[in-house]
């Protein structure tokens, strides 16, 4: 204690470095690994050399790009959806369930419970040929008689949105429930219906929330393999995909660490370019 | 006759099946500073909440002016809110937060600019625009609170214990602040407070509620020297009260002292009463007193504050309390146990209803 005493400048730091070790362990190691095997060269049998093979990225980029757009689109489109989806029924539940508030959220999630795997499975029976889905919209005309939902764009993106909804659904869920009802009868009293309430106050204030489950659904989705290989067809394949076989069917760990990588990177950037657009400063400050 | 801002007419408010206003009906005119005062529970925000439109009366009319409004939602109401809890909207700015309500209005934005400023300026908070609610101190927040909703003009400013959530010191401040706004503006205020002295420094016309009942209406002194009720008598300041039969123009007590009534004070009444007198007037006095405003009795207690003396004296009639003004040289305290006679003049009297049983 006398240490401390002395030093009280210290403090902060030793109450930060056991976080600091875990980062250190389960971040900044593997890092350290992904990007120096991502600049190796060779091959399973003859073992691979850190050959600063930078080509390797530019293999990457340019074999793969459908597939890096493709998994930018299609988890934005999911990201966005998810949004569009989960917004009215969070805002529900946190705004108008009264007592209930807890049991519907509880149901909101409840199927996420089940596996990953098993949930998107099930929806292959869902979306399939011979399904309900398909049969009533071929009926309706929506579909043509010989159109299908499953191995589509629209399965792989519908599946993301599903998949991922939880991560949407809660953080707008504490941002809508944590919003002070007083708030809203001060707007009503300052002459704002309901919609222009929503617009002024609910929505602004709400924004963290947005922000923060558009990132947590985002990201992943944007790296996620199984919706496109469960529901989709190698023509839906996303870079997630791409990675998967490289590391563990072709085993071409250079190659899978490069796209891992890039991966990262266009995320970073990605959320750079979208938390300065949306003032992150203003959302979290 | 001046014109009426706020017309309740019978106004009941049910929560399932508690009665939290019970039949109501005021009237409060242009231009009045109008307090709602009355303990914690009693109804009054309740009250308040049916004239700005947060809640519909489960029976009787809210009339703003003319106009019957108890079916209008609160922004269809020319009638602003202080609350409470200032509820500022934390994400905008102290000018984005006052111009509000304009914006709703579509008050073009040269002019919505000016008004803020001059509502900031009227609430001492002129240079505080671009900062962030959560930036201002408790009694910066009300005056912004304040200033958003004066900047409107509304017909009625409606202000639910603004005050509730400052120190003594600035409470009071703030008190006189309010009435220097209240006046330089001249809108209509009704001020909702459970501090009987707040609500007799600030309002014209106080309305004294208990248990959604409104127990009297009136003017601070009116309520003060002429309370109607027990409870309006014990709520604001401190009464004796000492019961007896109406005989004529004098109370009988049990005991069978007479005491006389002021002839103002009498209002109809007849039977089982109590007469009230305010520890303050009545003066402690040896020797023979004029009957008909005296008793006889023997100190119980003494407490010396200072400025006054204040006793508890036991007489034929119960107990009774006196505040004893030292306004001479060398003040002699009558101790426990002296026999003294109290006295005061019968003017200062007031009746309200008998004990019940
Ligand atoms: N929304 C409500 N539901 C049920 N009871 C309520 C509601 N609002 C107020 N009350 C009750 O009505 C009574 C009066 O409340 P209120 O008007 O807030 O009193 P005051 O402002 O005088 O303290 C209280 O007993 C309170 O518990
Ligand atoms: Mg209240």
């Amino acid at each position: 204690m006398g240490y401390l005493r002395r030093h009280p400048r210290a403090v902060p730091y030793l109450l930060i470095a056991p976080g600091l070790a875990w980062l250190a362990v389960l971040f900044v190691v593997p890092l350290y690994y992904l990007v120096t095997t991502s600049l190796q060269s060779g091959d399973i049998y003859e073992g691979f050399r850190l050959t600063w093979q930078w080509s390797n990225y530019g293999d990457m980029l340019s074999q793969y790009r459908p597939q890096l757009v493709r998994s930018a689109l299609y988890a934005a489109i999911a990201t966005v959806a998810a949004l569009l989806i989960a917004y009215p029924i969070v805002y529900f539940i946190a705004r108008r369930g009264g007592q209930w508030k807890s049991l519907l959220l509880v149901l909101l999630v409840a199927p996420f419970f089940v596996t990953y795997l098993i949930r998107t499975i099930a929806w292959q029976t869902i979306l399939a040929d011979e399904g309900l889905v398909v049969g009533v919209l071929r009926d309706v005309h929506i579909l043509a008689p010989d159109g299908r939902l499953l191995a589509t764009s629209f399965a792989v993106v519908a599946g993301i949105t599903y998949n991922y909804f939880p991560f949407m659904a809660l953080p707008l869920y504490v941002a809508l429930e944590q919003l002070d009802g007083r708030l809203l009868e001060a707007s009503s009293d300052l002459y704002a219906n309901s919609v222009r309430s929503f617009l002024r106050v609910t929505l602004p204030i709400s924004l963290p929330g947005v922000f923060a489950g558009t990132l947590t659904t985002f990201i992943p989705a944007m790296g996620d393999f199984v919706n496109a290989q469960l529901l989709g067809t190698p023509k839906q394949y996303m870079i997630g995909n791409v990675i998967q076989s490289k590391f563990l069917v072709i085993v071409d760990y250079p190659l899978a660490s490069a796209g891992a990588v890039i991966l990262m990177v266009l995320i970073l950037v990605g959320v750079a370019i979208y938390a300065r657009a949306l003032g992150a400063e203003r959302l979290t400050g | 006759m001046s014109e009426i801002d706020v017309r309740l007419r019978d106004v009941t408010k049910r929560f399932g099946e508690f009665v939290a206003v019970d039949d109501i009906s005021l009237e409060i005119p242009r231009g009045s500073f109008f307090a709602m005062l009355g303990p914690s529970g009693c109804g009054k925000t309740t009250t308040l909440r049916m004239i700005g439109g947060f809640e519909e009366p489960t029976a009787g009319t809210v009339l703003l002016g003319d106009q019957d409004v108890s079916d209008l939602p609160p922004y269809k109401r020319d009638v602003n809110t202080v609350f409470q809890s200032y509820a500022l909207f934390p994400h905008l700015s102290i000018a984005d937060n006052v111009g509000f309500g304009l914006r709703e209005h579509g008050v073009p934005k040269a002019e919505r600019t000016a008004r803020v400023g001059e509502a900031l300026e009227l609430v001492d908070l002129t240079g505080y625009d671009t900062r962030k609610p959560r930036q201002l101190s408790g009694g910066q927040q009300q005056r912004v609170a304040l200033a958003r909703a004066l900047v409107n003009r509304p017909r009625v400013l409606l202000l639910d214990e603004p005050l509730g959530a400052l120190d003594l010191k600035l409470r009071r401040q703030m008190q006189l602040e309010l009435k220097r706004i209240q006046q330089e503006v001249g809108i209509t205020f009704v001020h909702v407070t459970h501090d009987q002295e707040e609500a007799m420094t600030m309002a014209d016309q106080i309305a004294v509620m208990n248990e959604g009942r409104i127990e009297q209406l009136g003017g601070p002194t009116e309520l003060y020297e002429r309370p109607g009720t027990a409870f309006v008598a014990g709520f604001l300041g401190v009464s004796n009260l000492i019961a007896g039969r109406l005989d004529g123009t004098d109370v009988v007590t049990a005991d069978g002292t007479r005491l006389a009534v002021a002839a103002g004070a009498l209002g109809g009444r007849t039977g089982a009463v109590r007469l009230g007198i305010r520890p303050e007037k009545i003066r402690v006095a040896d020797g023979d007193a004029p009957a008909g405003a005296a008793l006889v009795g023997t100190v119980r207690e003494y407490a010396y504050v200072g400025v006054a003396t204040q006793y508890v004296v036991d007489t034929p009639a119960g107990e009774i309390q006196v505040f004893h003004q030292n306004a001479t040289p060398g003040v002699q305290v009558a101790q426990p146990g002296t026999r003294v006679t109290l006295t005061w003049d019968p003017q200062a009297t007031f009746l309200v209803e008998g004990e019940t049983e």
